[in-house]
């Protein structure tokens, strides 16, 4: 079928109504980006669910880096796209502005530039992401380690996407077909989400991130659906092997452990993240525990929404209080967020 | 400090460093004020550089503040003529740096063809930084009237080159990223020049600078009350600054330029504007990447659509925030 044909099917699509669900939240992005959600028929309904990083990091979570921001001789490093998300009352971005002591780097490896050259001061990481930022945190840790660093730790919000997913499939959800993360799926391998799938009864299409690799993933991921296909089809076999990768699996297993954890809207979440193993407890500035999740504006739908219970449309504070410039929660922050992505389409 | 005193040590610092470069009749006879010749129509701007850091592949803060402000005056079909500059100096700025910097600002007008009439210097506590604010005037031609709010139903909407090199540049340096971007950093008096003098009706120019490209068409779509249309596939954008932006979740579209202007002008007249440009400096890889066009029942006055390369449509707003990197 030529690709003009898999755009014709989807546009013009009438058979029964599927909802399909990106958990990845530069799938997210990228749906958006190529006005994807545009030339599908009505009877086809694409939902965000919880595969930004940053969407899913509980208050506590914000609080705690705010928390050592402030204290003397402390500074947390990030990524930018965590410097807005709200906390229970402020973002770390607002805590700066009141003297917290915050840097923005684009590698996590910036922070031992950063700790070699000021070594009377204490740099912690806010170590967020998914089985693809993970690996980097280990090797962050193997050169503090053989650097002999002693001023660099981390603050762990680490999730691992099958415990959320599982989550989800049973929790009403009513997901009809996945699309699995390309990213992740390059870390882990599509066999990763086999068990998902037979287990709920329920497709997955792995998928790069171009628009045509989202279209033909979509429209393979239909036709699983129609033919009650419960498997989980690689359609980014460029990048993504059916295997894991055993050199990250190594790896990570070396300094990080299964954990129970807490995401966002959703609360805590059995075998869902990562954290630190006991003996290397002397790096983490303390994530155990940040669990709660008090949402600055209790109308905020973000939990709701990253479960596929909701669209953005359906909260009282889209477009209202809740703008990417006013953002409530943290689905409207980040450019992976599904609120935020509604928000600009 | 003492350079910022108003005695000798500032008189000094005048002489050696601004006089000697900026070489100017009317900035040479040391008045309170300039006085200068002209009586048509004319336009004023004032902007404030505060870039770090001060130098950049491509170009430098001083280059920087001639060419904002040139850009500006150039934007309502002015032909820019005089600039005044005010430098806040940070105490520790280096006087080797300040003088690259003067040095460029001079070669930069002698570019645009303005001439750098009055100047002030302060001296201030701080880290070495090195502020600037520039004005100019320039005088409109007889005729011309370009404006926000002249776009027309039927204007095609041309943009002068590649989008995002001042932006990606300067992230590339503050992160010590190596690539070989360079900043666009330039002025744009001789594509203006050519189009006004050569009688095309332009509706618009806008200088595409902080926000971006998506930044600067929104606010016009918003000013006219129409809707604009582009296409994602003529965008120009460097591969380069392309495969920087993916890699840290930036969007082209939203980022900041120095050098670059869109021009809105009626359809029949988009072949020859189009010519003109790309006849000029920095005008090589201009295009036209889309149209104005009346808003329907679907689509709201004000809009900006982009239509992607599968048919999709995406609506466009303002930049909101800072650009950040993104995670993954």
């Amino acid at each position: 079928m030529e690709f003009s044909q898999l755009v014709d099917y989807l546009r013009n699509y009438d058979g029964p109504k599927i909802r399909l669900m990106e958990v990845c939240g530069s799938h997210t992005h990228a749906i958006s980006e190529h006005g994807i959600r545009d030339i599908l028929s009505p009877n086809i309904e694409l939902l965000s669910g919880p595969g930004c990083p940053v969407c899913v990091t509980p208050t506590a979570y914000v609080d705690k880096l705010i928390e050592l921001s402030l204290i003397n001789g402390t500074t947390v490093v990030t990524f930018g796209d965590l410097l807005r998300v709200p906390g229970s009352k402020e973002s770390l971005n607002e805590a700066k502005g009141r003297g917290g002591s915050v840097e923005m780097v684009y590698s996590p490896m910036d922070v031992l530039d950063l700790a070699k050259r000021h070594p009377d001061r204490n740099f912690v990481f806010a170590a967020v992401g998914f089985e693809t930022t993970a690996p980097i945190y280990t090797l962050l840790l193997d050169n503090v380690l053989s650097k002999g660093l002693k001023n660099i730790q981390i603050l762990t919000a680490l999730k691992t996407m099958p415990g959320a997913i599982g989550f989800l499939c049973e929790n009403g959800a009513n997901i009809d077909g996945f699309i699995a993360p390309g990213h992740v799926s390059a870390v882990t391998g599509a066999q990763y989400f086999d068990e998902l799938a037979s287990k709920y009864k329920i497709p997955f299409a792995v998928s790069g991130f171009a628009a045509k690799e989202l279209i033909i993933a979509i429209y393979g991921l239909i036709q699983m659906v129609l033919n009650k296909d419960y498997s989980v089809k690689n359609f980014y076999t460029s990048v993504v092997d059916n295997e894991k990768n055993p050199i990250i699996e190594k790896q990570l297993a070396k300094y990080f452990e299964p954990a129970d954890v807490a995401w966002r809207g959703m609360g805590i979440i059995e075998n869902s993240g990562l954290i630190l193993k006991e003996e290397y407890a002397q790096f983490d500035a303390g994530s155990i525990g940040l669990d709660v999740d008090n949402k600055k504006n209790k109308a905020c739908r973000c939990g709701d929404i990253l479960m596929g219970k909701a669209k953005p449309e359906d909260c009282p504070l889209f477009k209202k209080a809740c703008s990417p410039m006013t953002p409530q929660g943290a689905c409207m922050v980040s450019e992976e967020g599904s609120c935020f992505n509604a928000w600009r389409r | 400090m003492e350079h910022g005193s108003g005695g000798r040590a500032t008189g000094e610092l005048i002489r050696e460093i601004f006089e000697s470069q900026f070489n100017s009749d009317v900035l040479s006879e040391m008045e309170d004020a300039a006085v200068i010749p002209g009586e048509a129509t004319i336009a004023m701007t004032t902007d404030s550089f505060v870039v770090t850091p001060l130098e950049f592949p491509g170009g430098d803060i001083g280059r920087l503040c001639i060419c904002g402000t040139v850009n500006d005056l150039c934007m309502r079909g002015a032909i820019p003529k005089y600039i005044t500059c005010g430098f806040i100096l940070e105490e520790g700025a280096e006087v080797e740096t300040l003088r690259r910097i003067v040095k460029s600002m001079a070669e930069t007008a002698n570019e645009a063809g303005v001439k750098i009439v009055a100047g002030d210097t302060k001296v201030i506590e701080g880290n070495g930084g090195i502020y600037i604010n520039t004005a100019g005037v320039g005088f409109v031609p007889k005729g011309v009237d370009i404006k926000a709010k002249n776009a027309a139903p039927d204007d095609v909407i041309i943009v002068s080159g590649n989008v995002g090199d001042h932006h990606a540049t300067i992230l590339s340096q503050r992160m010590g990223i190596k690539n070989t971007i360079q900043s666009d950093n330039a002025p744009l008096q001789e594509m203006v020049g050519k189009l006004v003098a050569s009688h095309i009706p332009v509706h618009v120019l806008r200088d595409v600078t902080r926000g971006g490209l998506a930044t600067v068409l929104k606010e016009l779509a918003l000013s006219s009350s129409l809707r604009f249309d582009i296409h994602s596939d003529k965008l120009p954008i460097d591969l380069q600054v392309k495969s920087f932006c993916k890699l840290l979740g930036l969007d082209p579209l939203y980022m900041g330029n120095e050098g670059k202007l869109v021009a809105i002008l009626p359809k029949q007249y988009a072949d020859d504007a189009l010519a003109i440009i790309k006849s000029c400096n920095y005008g090589a890889n201009a295009c036209i990447i889309g149209s104005v066009n009346q808003p329907t029942d679907e689509i709201e006055t004000g809009a900006l659509i982009m239509h992607t390369e599968i048919g999709g449509k995406r609506f466009l707003d303002i930049l909101q925030g800072e650009g950040l990197p993104r995670i993954c």
